[in-house]
């Protein structure tokens, strides 16, 4: 097995194209697992983890780009924020959401995208998260992968390049199946793109205890108060990541109807409950080790209403003026 | 291939590395250093802890070639070299925190990382900080107990866990010298 190890990213796109089947490994907490237990014996693995270009995080044109190597415990903060690009100031941090001591995230990366933030939070340990990376979740394509759920429900875009150029992949159309993407053989994960929330997001996951865990099941939820749209992710309960999209389009007309999103007023519990069993439907589960078919739905319906009311309490409070939600609070 | 990093203060290189073995496997096999234990190689149970640049990881989740040219603090460096315990492994033998032991030297590197990132933890934020070390005997509560007497004793001393790295950028780093957990008493 040949180890190649670029130091710049054009040589690391130039390595992928002369190697396509070399397996790239990043923080290596996917990866290794599959070496250790001989699972998997690339002809080559390609170290991504000493680029430059892959670390860090920007705002660009309203939009933040996250490079490919931003780790959970950048996204959580709890190292104290490593990533280094911060374009403007994050201003003050907040702790309510319980993501420990430094809130989120003190170079103000998980306080500008909380949903993905609060999933960061859920993965595997502090060691993981050290180590483990969005672009590593990405690549492995696990319809488990935590962060997948908020990626959906802010509607993130997936950068890939090769040699042949850049593109932008829409997370709808970058899982194709159980740990298979869109990437073509030559390609390699750059970055995600996230527009800036302009409302609350929230995240949820079930499974056998706080750390260590993957999920039985897992929900993305996102208010667009801007756009006047709702945005969903489900985790764990299908063969890909996936989108629930008659329970957004029935969350937002729900809303728009009764002019919600103007008069931040108390959601009827009709609509959560039927935002959860819509939740319900979207899922395509299967009975296996983790939990049965029939459990993921009932929890998926029991994780919509919760994040929604989480979240609709978020939007309350952000209106009344003390800015607990979201990058802005849904004032922009 | 092959790697050469700075364990615990000192060059060591090792020839004929497979790439695909983790730096665990190195730190064993080929440097020497048994300290860091080998029990689930998924990451899950934290025996292998280690600094890696100041950042405590699953050493069997770091590729051997990933390592080359780092600084890698293991158990074995928390210690001065005269024999003397750190005050962290201290507290872990008075406070019967060690049974069987096999946990011990991944939960020593993460409570000496959490102290030294934050020299007064509540309860909770010990067991979040622990969450990724099993220990099999059950011995939680001494363990707990272990690192509320660590805290206690660096705060009273006023010296706190010179951090291998943690909330101090750039310490720790490759050809930096000798790491910074030296330092700490």
């Amino acid at each position: 097995m040949e180890f190649l190890q670029p130091d710049s990213w054009a040589d690391a796109l130039a390595a992928k194209a002369a190697a396509p089947d070399a397996l790239p490994i990043a923080g290596g907490t996917d990866v290794m697992v599959e070496l250790n237990f001989a699972r998997r014996r690339p002809p080559a693995l390609l170290d991504l983890s000493r680029l430059p270009e892959m670390t860090g995080w920007a705002l660009e044109g309203g939009r933040l780009r996250l490079g490919a190597g931003v780790t959970y415990a950048d996204l959580t903060g709890e190292r104290h924020g490593r990533s280094t690009e911060s374009t403007d100031s994050p201003g003050s941090t907040d702790s309510r959401d319980g993501l420990g001591r430094d809130g989120l995230g003190r170079d103000g990366l998980g306080r500008r995208l909380p949903g993905l933030a609060m999933a960061a939070r859920t993965v595997g340990s502090p060691q993981i998260r050290n180590r483990g990376t969005i672009g590593g979740n990405l690549g492995s394509a696990s319809p488990a992968g935590d962060c997948h759920p908020s990626l959906f429900a802010a509607g993130a875009e997936v950068e890939v390049a090769s040699v042949r150029g850049t593109r932008l992949i829409p997370i709808d159309d970058f899982f194709t199946g159980v740990k298979r993407s869109a990437l073509a053989p030559d390609e390699l994960i750059a970055a995600v793109w996230i527009g800036a929330p302009s409302g609350p997001e929230q995240f949820a996951k079930i499974g056998t205890r706080n750390a260590m865990v993957i999920a039985v099941a897992a929900f993305g939820l996102a208010l667009h108060p801007d756009r006047r749209s709702v945005g969903t992710g489900i985790g764990s309960a299908a063969p890909t990541p996936v989108r629930a999209g008659q329970a957004e389009a029935f969350l937002a007309a729900a809303l728009e109807e009764a002019g919600l999103w103007e008069s931040r007023a108390a959601l009827p519990e009709s609509v959560v409950t039927e935002f959860g069993a819509r939740v319900n439907a979207a899922a395509q589960p299967i009975d296996d080790v983790r939990g049965t078919a029939a459990y993921r739905r009932h929890a998926l319906a029991v994780l919509a209403r919760r994040t929604l009311t989480w979240a609709w309490s978020d939007y309350q409070r952000a209106g009344a003026g003390d800015g607990l939600t979201g990058a802005d609070g849904g004032k922009r | 291939m092959r790697v050469t990093a700075t364990v615990n203060g000192t060059q060591h290189q090792a020839d004929d590395v497979w790439p695909g073995e983790s730096l665990l496997f190195v730190l064993r096999e080929r440097m020497g250093l048994p300290g860091s234990k080998n029990a689930c190689e998924q990451g899950e149970c934290g025996s292998c802890t280690v600094y890696l640049d100041g950042v405590p990881v699953c050493s069997c989740l770091v590729a051997a070639g990933q390592a080359d040219g780092c600084d890698i603090v293991t158990v074995e460096g928390l210690a001065d070299g005269d024999g003397s315990l750190h005050p962290v492994q201290q507290a872990f033998i008075e406070a019967g925190a060690v049974q069987c032991g096999f946990c011990t030297p991944g939960l020593l590197v993460a409570a000496h990382d959490l102290l030294a990132r934050d020299p007064d933890p509540a309860d909770a934020d010990v067991r979040e900080a622990l969450a990724g070390n099993l220990c099999r005997c059950t011995g939680y509560e001494k363990i707990l107990e272990a690192v509320r007497l660590a805290a206690a004793r660096l705060t009273a001393s006023g010296a706190g866990v010179a951090g291998a790295g943690a909330g101090a950028p750039g310490a720790g780093a490759p050809g930096s010298g000798a790491p910074g957990v030296r330092e700490g008493l």
